[in-house]
């Protein structure tokens, strides 16, 4: 190659000496370019996209109740509904509580395959009915005693949805969560109430132990049992809520009994200790983060100033990072409160209002998952679920809105020395 | 007779707030090795990335004047700065081979243009790397990862990458301050050769590598062009104070 | 000099120590509990096999089988959507821009929304909208996707999961070093070009993490697909996108909390949960060993 001779060269030259011209440098439009940009970019806006449609679909479902002069069309609405949920023979089972609702204008074939599903799981199916039917049983008596005087005048137009929505909504801020029975009432306060005990049980746990734990792993360990505590811990946020809550139903429930001799074997108290073990992996993760993201002259100078590791953990490390702590524990509360299958499993599901830890609760987020299965689409009861739903997305939204933007604010202005 | 390949006018760069060039102009010669010197942090990088327009990639980035290339201003809105970066090759400071093998390495720049044909791919791959002078050193391993080559392989891979794409200027930033001097001086060597049908800019910190590879030296100091001459002009008797201080090493 | 005696200091590590090991405690019980549990049963056979007896014997295959379906069509919606998403995060949107802001906000607020807001969300999107809304323009109105089933599920599952994947995707794309994005547009690639051949390949252990850490979570997640596709006992395995299906944690769940016979079943449910957490752990396990060498490879 370097016998390449001179002429060669000239005329290689000579060749590329008009390269740089407007014309071989002239803008072009790249179709690919173009299109994976756009592709892109639409694509990143899923997620706001998501977060909308959440809003509006959780939203939209509770609407029926809301609605004063559409009531036709929510009780039309019922009726295909109605049909969906015993239609598809696979759905049998966890619709089986709707059976009844079934309009006899059903096409023959659905019938047909309902029956044929119907005889595979006779067992549970009924078993099923029998547990409904106890539930109504008692939710009655304990109406009838408790509060007659709200529904004397609509009870009669018993099929007007409009009425049936009205009375629902005056029962919303009531002291009885019965949903199931003739006269259904959706008194929110006992579930409320008793998901914020067992939050507070939760976090009361959790964040103490989380917290510590973290300030061990980031100040106090040494370098190789850093390395160990953090992935270890976080395996912990890898176990599923589903596994947490069988732990708690079947082992920790009775243990705790045994322990402290209660009346009811779930109760929130067991409920509580088994959501902290969802709880302490993100406190502990936030609060480690946080600590670790305190620059490190403040605690050589602190250091240097003769101060022990304590005394510089808690004069110097501790307050620096509060912002950040607090985070963690807001978003520990935003787990707590919003998870079902714990709360499902461990804490006895009995709506009652009281402030004692061993009493059974019935948190939001476990009325939702325990009868959303069995409500007829569209009715009152339907609607309620989505509207304990709403409140929930509204609420850990909010809290995430409040630990992302008003603490991440403070922590900036503290490093930025502003403060 | 010299012919002049890059001119910028009335250059001003920023970054933000920060001037990084303040008002600068210059002539950069066509088919000849044009070495920027000064102390770290006058603008030569940054002067450099501004001919291929490199900095670009940098949000804060703007600048005022111009920069022509064979008289056109290639910040001029109808530029298409994909294909200009084909043809202003550049050569960075720390090699940096793709975590691909060496003859993927080198077809990257021709692939990315299209070209599918193996035997052309592969005619490309061996010219380049025979003009980098590596060719004998890989010819037996070029589906080797390149991670596997050393510091100096790995600087002429990179310049036989440039050299695929078939550019007519390469910019060179510091291309040999990460090497030993064997490396140092296979890269100068190469230069030297690379200079017949290229025009070089070459941005060092070294002035023995300056004075030894380059035909012109441009002295920048603060962001400005001090002076700019022959290199054996510049390195016996500068026109300028401050770069006879920087040169005979009073600064910097 | 003499050492200085540090109560409060011993006290505090004492402490802090102590409840390092509780945790940990916690963790070695769960897992100690269960394998003691349901070691007996957890046999091939059990894996293999369907459940028998109104579910008193027999196996769980149905329910591992629809877990895996689930998590595989997940993943095929949320794995490409998340990548994507990170790569507009890290190639496309400046540091500054607003647009970029509120999506990291509104990925960080799924990551954080209640997983039965995701039930609900596929209840009433993509069951009640998107489903009966097929029904009714291309069935005409017969009933076939307005019910639940995999897809559904597999979707609002998709969306719960699809922070896990930005995130871990976002975070190996930053260790794609910048060298190597200049070198390839120096040579004049496009910004897409650049992205394709450069930037996701470069960043493919991330990508796995994601999905691993990704299908992890979906599998043991319970709420989102109580109302959108999961089923207590199903005689056949799901053979189409509109049939439900069984799934591990559901499984768990309404052995342990609706059977008629909850003592009698005990091993089957014990082998169940250790069937998941085993399953979950040993995903979490791998995306942890995969994300210690990405961040072994930033750092050199």
């Amino acid at each position: 190659m370097e016998e390449l001779s001179k002429e060669e060269k000239k005329k290689k030259r000579k060749n590329k000496e008009f390269v740089f011209t407007r014309e071989s440098l002239k803008k072009k439009f790249r179709l690919s370019e173009f299109l994976a940009e756009k592709v892109i970019s639409s694509v990143a806006f899923l997620s706001i996209a998501v977060i909308v449609l959440i809003f509006i679909f959780v939203f939209r479902e509770t609407l029926p109740i809301f609605q004063t002069k559409d009531s036709q069309k929510a009780s039309t609405e019922q009726i295909p509904t109605s049909t969906n949920s015993t239609g598809g023979e696979l759905k049998q089972e966890s619709y089986g509580g709707t059976e009844t609702a079934e309009p006899a204008s059903n096409a023959p074939l659905k019938q047909e395959t309902y029956g044929s599903t119907g005889s595979e799981t006779p067992a549970s199916g009924g078993e099923k009915q029998e547990q409904y039917g106890v539930v109504t049983d008692s939710n009655l008596a304990a109406m009838e005693t408790s509060m007659p005087e709200v529904h004397d005048t609509a009870r009669e137009s018993m099929a007007s949805q409009y009425n049936e929505n009205q009375s629902a909504l005056r029962t919303l801020a009531s002291k009885d969560w019965q949903p199931v029975s003739d006269r259904p009432r959706y008194g929110l306060l006992p579930l409320i109430l008793g998901t914020l005990k067992l939050t507070l049980i939760a976090i009361l746990f959790a964040a103490p132990i989380a917290i510590m734990a973290a300030l061990y792993s980031s100040t106090f360990a040494p370098k190789w049992a850093r390395e160990t505590i953090k992935p270890v811990i976080e395996l912990l946020a890898g176990f599923p809520s589903v596994v947490i809550g069988f732990f708690a139903l079947m082992v920790m429930a009775t243990l705790f009994q045994d322990l402290f001799g209660y009346a009811s074997r779930l109760n929130s108290f067991v409920g509580g200790i088994a959501l902290s073990l969802a709880a302490i992996p993100i406190i502990y993760t936030i609060t480690e983060d946080a600590l670790n993201a305190i620059p490190n002259t403040y605690r050589e100078a602190s250091l240097a100033l003769g101060a022990t590791k304590w005394q510089t953990a808690y004069n110097v490390v501790l307050p620096a990072a509060t912002p950040g702590i607090f985070a963690a524990v807001l978003l520990g509360v935003g787990r707590v409160f919003g998870e079902t299958m714990i709360a499902l499993m461990a804490t006895g599901n009995a709506a009652m209002i009281s402030a004692n830890p061993f009493d059974s609760i019935r948190t939001l987020s476990a009325t939702i998952g325990a009868e959303m299965a069995e409500v007829v689409f569209g009715d009152t009861h339907y609607s309620i679920l989505f509207l304990i739903g709403s409140l929930l997305f509204i609420f850990t939204f909010a809290l995430n809105f409040i630990a992302e933007f008003y603490i991440k604010g403070k922590l900036m202005k503290r490093f930025q020395g502003k403060s | 007779m010299k012919e002049i390949k890059i001119v910028a006018k009335d250059l001003s760069i920023y970054y933000g707030e920060k001037v990084a060039i303040n008002n600068m102009s210059i002539d950069i010669p066509g088919y000849k090795v044009t070495a920027l010197i000064g102390p770290s942090g006058c603008g030569k990088s940054t002067f450099l990335r501004t001919i291929n327009r490199m900095n670009d990639l940098i949000p804060s980035f703007r600048h005022m004047g111009e920069v022509t290339v064979d008289g056109l201003n290639i910040y001029d809105k109808d530029i298409d700065v994909v294909n200009l970066r084909k043809k202003i090759g550049m050569v960075f400071q720390r090699s940096n081979p793709f975590a691909k093998s060496i003859f993927e390495n080198v077809a990257y720049g021709p692939r990315i243009n299209g070209l599918k044909a193996k035997g052309q791919l592969e005619e490309i791959v061996e010219n380049s790397l025979k003009k980098a002078a590596i060719w004998d050193e890989v010819k037996d391993r070029l589906h080797d990862s390149a991670l596997g080559l050393s510091g100096g392989q790995q600087q002429r891979l990179c310049i036989a990458r440039t050299l695929a794409v078939n550019p007519e200027i390469i910019l060179m930033d510091e291309p040999a301050s990460a090497l030993d001097p064997i490396s140092t001086s296979k890269i100068e060597e190469l230069i030297h050769q690379l200079k017949e049908s290229y025009t070089i800019v070459i941005v060092t910190h070294n002035m023995q590598q300056a004075a030894r590879v380059s035909d012109y030296t441009a002295f920048f100091y603060l962001g400005e062009l001090i002076e700019m001459d022959k290199t054996k002009d510049i390195f016996t008797k500068p026109a300028k104070k401050q770069t006879e201080d920087y040169i005979t090493g009073r600064f910097g | 000099m003499k050492k200085r005696r540090d109560i409060p200091g011993k006290i505090a590590i004492g402490l802090t120590g102590m409840s390092v090991v509780i945790i940990i405690a916690i963790i070695v019980v769960m897992f100690t509990v269960i394998i003691i549990g349901g070691k007996d049963k957890f046999t091939w056979e059990f894996l293999s096999t369907f459940p028998q007896d109104g579910m008193t014997k027999g196996g769980i295959f149905p329910a591992i089988y629809g877990t895996a379906l689930l998590v595989i069509i997940m993943a095929i919606a949320a794995v490409p959507f998340g990548t994507i998403t990170a790569i507009y995060l890290t190639e496309y949107a400046s540091e500054k821009s607003v647009i970029a802001k509120i999506i990291r906000f509104a990925v960080r607020t799924l990551a954080v929304v209640p997983s039965i807001i995701f039930g609900l969300f596929g209840l009433g999107f993509f069951i009640k909208f998107v489903g009966t809304g097929i029904d009714t323009a291309f069935l005409g109105g017969n009933l076939h996707w307005g019910q639940p089933n995999i897809l559904w599920a597999s979707l609002t599952m998709s969306l719960l999961t699809l922070p896990v994947v930005i995130v871990s995707v976002e975070e190996a794309i930053l260790t794609v070093p910048r060298e190597y994005r200049e070198a390839s547009l120096a040579l004049g690639a496009t910004k897409w070009q650049t992205i394709k051949k450069v930037v996701i390949p470069g960043s493919l252990q991330g990508i796995l993490t994601g999905t691993i850490l990704a299908v992890g979570r979906g599998a043991g997640e319970v709420a989102p697909i109580l109302f959108t596709g999961a089923a207590y006992y199903l005689a056949t395995l799901p053979g189409s996108l509109s049939d439900q299906f069984m799934s591990l944690g559901y499984h768990i769940y309404i052995m342990s909390t609706q059977s008629s016979n909850v003592d009698q079943t005990m091993p089957i449910q014990f082998a169940t949960t250790l069937v998941l957490l085993l399953l979950t752990f040993v995903l979490n396990l791998i995306a942890v060993v995969i994300r210690v060498r990405i961040r072994r490879k930033q750092y050199k």
